[in-house]
């Protein structure tokens, strides 16, 4: 198995600001990879290292065989981009756009009609190819901005955040999208989300980044293991969770009893036989629960286990 | 790829093919953009009339007999509609809707992005000279250099043109930012009215009198002047080129370096 991506101690400041602190990765080739972290994590600032549109402070980066400082124009012949926003020129017809993207790339007229008529099937933008992209939708934007990304048939995708703020159906189809181009087109894809259910969903590894630091990497499944086979969720009132630590803290088949906010996270074994004891011993603290939930963990319990907070507030 | 797919082969372009891709979307945009460049053609159309009209007779008046006023105001015309036009405004918005960034991200010699826009500049600005041009032999302006002088009289004013759009560029690179480029307007100014705009230089005194001759519009207008007026006057002809050369020298540095500090990746 070849490496698409690796870097190593990756590092990049804005004066004293650290937005990415000394990452190492390895993507292998035909693999998505899942780039997890919350707003202000340091997603975008490793995904615009990458793709050479910004030098790393320290550190180095080999994408698609070629070092990212030394040889930015061997990387860039190699590897899409969808940026957060899509980058798209409102007055450009969706052809024109593709049509330009296409000869940049020094494509022929011919290998340029024919990547158009593929990517139309693969996105469906359909009669509006033709219509301003001014006038597209979000959705339709994206998938614009997605097969400007693959015009050149890249080795490598990177997909900085692709289904922010898009409706449930457009966020489904840029999934399979994205489960088509690695499957079927064999393209290796690193894919920077803060949905925890789009990681779990597509990626076959996920690294977790927080404070600029990779703090965990795995498979989902792997990841969700290390925190218990079992979550109980107490929901206390204001000022309770303090009491509810000490009430649980020692208890016998609990592996971790972690407090966030008014909510108490209990990772078990087996969380069947766990949540009686769980519910007695918060009746006997006299904490008033108004609410236990048992569940399989999910990556944001990974990833408050591993810092300390949520990355989605409504996770529970 | 998947079996219904095609491989292909991306490469560099090469210089010119990444020239030409930029300029004819360059090109392209500016004609579905006609509110950008209408108004730089009426504006210098207006004020030549009201000059023309409110300066001709107490000018001519104050000269020897056949002397053109018209002739005289016609290159100020054509510089004010030149100056200052410019893709700039478009390339703040590509900056700040990312599109800058995903021309980055492909493999185009970095300089055509900003030469392209110049080039379509150019071909813009020598097409609104012509109609200026047009006007003038419409109110009865005679060259003195006949139809191959009025060619060269519209290559200057494009020169010219073409030299001035650096400096918005550089304060697009720079800032990226649209309200900084539309007071780039501000450069135009001295330009444009501390020179022989209205009077003779003959006719000036004072402070006015040494501004004019550090100005190089002065030059350039002289130069146009010449055409129209006085024949082939190689050296006032060869100094507006000099002027053109001076202007372009630093505003192109401008914004050349500007560029380099946009895509230099800090």
């Amino acid at each position: 198995m070849t490496t698409a991506i690796e870097s190593t101690g990756l590092a990049r400041r804005f004066g004293d600001t650290i937005a990415v602190d000394g990452v190492d990765l390895a993507v292998d080739a035909g693999e998505i990879y899942g780039f997890l972290g919350p707003n202000g994590a340091g997603k975008s600032t490793m995904v615009r290292m990458l793709t050479t549109l910004l030098t790393p402070s320290d550190g180095t980066a080999v994408v698609a065989g070629f070092d990212v400082r030394a040889k930015p124009e061997q990387v860039r012949l190699r590897i899409g981009v969808a940026l957060q926003e899509a980058a798209l020129d409102p007055k450009q017809t969706g052809r024109e756009l593709l049509d330009l993207q296409g000869r940049l790339y020094g494509l022929t007229g011919a290998e340029r009609d024919q990547r158009v008529t593929e990517l139309l099937r693969l996105v469906d933008i359909g009669d509006a190819i033709d219509r301003r992209i001014g006038t597209y939708s979000g959705g339709m934007k994206r998938r614009l901005d997605l097969a400007a990304a693959l015009v050149h048939q890249p080795d490598v995708l990177f997909l900085d955040e692709p289904t922010a703020g898009l409706d449930p159906i457009s966020r489904a189809a840029v999934w399979a999208e994205v489960r088509y181009l690695n499957e079927e087109m064999g393209m290796t894809i690193f894919l920077t989300t803060q949905y925890l259910e789009e990681a779990d969903a597509l990626a076959g590894r996920v690294g977790i980044i927080a404070g600029g630091k990779l703090v965990a990497e795995g498979t989902p499944t792997d990841l969700k293991h290390s925190v218990g086979s079992d979550v109980i969720v107490a929901k206390v009132q204001h000022g309770q969770a303090d009491r509810v630590v000490a009430a649980l803290t020692g208890l016998a088949l609990l592996e971790r009893v972690e407090a966030v906010g008014d909510e108490i996270v209990v990772s078990v074994a087996d969380g069947a036989a766990a949540i009686s004891p769980v519910a007695v011993a918060l009746a006997k603290a006299g904490i008033t629960v108004e609410g236990l939930t048992l569940r399989t963990p999910t990556l944001d319990d990974v990833f408050l286990h591993i810092t300390g907070g949520r990355l989605q507030e409504d996770a529970v | 790829m998947s079996a219904g797919e095609s491989r292909v082969h991306p490469r560099s372009a090469g210089f010119f093919a990444d020239l030409r891709s930029v300029s004819l979307r360059a090109i392209r945009l500016t004609v579905r953009d006609p509110e950008a460049f209408v108004p730089a053609l009426i504006i210098p159309v207006f004020f030549f009339i009201v000059n023309v009209g409110a300066l001709q007779s107490f000018v001519e008046g104050s000269f020897p007999p056949g002397y053109d006023y018209k002739a005289f105001q016609l290159p100020v015309a054509v510089v004010f509609a030149v100056t200052g036009v410019s893709r700039a405004n478009a390339l703040v918005l590509d900056i700040r809707d990312g599109y800058f960034d995903r021309l980055l991200l492909t493999p185009v010699r970095r300089g055509t992005l900003l030469l392209g826009l110049m080039s379509a500049d150019f071909l813009l600005i020598t097409a609104l000279t012509i109609p200026v041009a047009i006007l003038g032999l419409l109110v009865g302006i005679h060259p003195a250099t006949g139809l191959i002088g009025v060619a060269l009289f519209v290559l200057i004013a494009g020169l010219w043109g073409l030299a001035f759009t650096g400096f918005p560029y550089a304060i697009a690179l720079r800032t990226g930012n649209p309200t900084a480029v539309n007071n780039a307007f501000l450069l135009f100014f001295p330009f444009a009215f501390l020179t022989t705009a209205y009077i003779p230089r003959e006719a000036m005194t004072g402070w006015l009198s040494t501004a004019v001759r550090f100005n190089p519009t002065t030059y350039l207008l002289d130069g146009m002047r010449a055409l129209l007026q006085d024949g082939w006057k190689w050296q006032r002809i060869g100094t507006a080129f000099l002027a053109v050369g001076v202007i372009g020298a630093v505003s192109f540095s401008l914004a050349f370096g500007a560029l380099r500090g946009r895509v230099k990746r800090n």
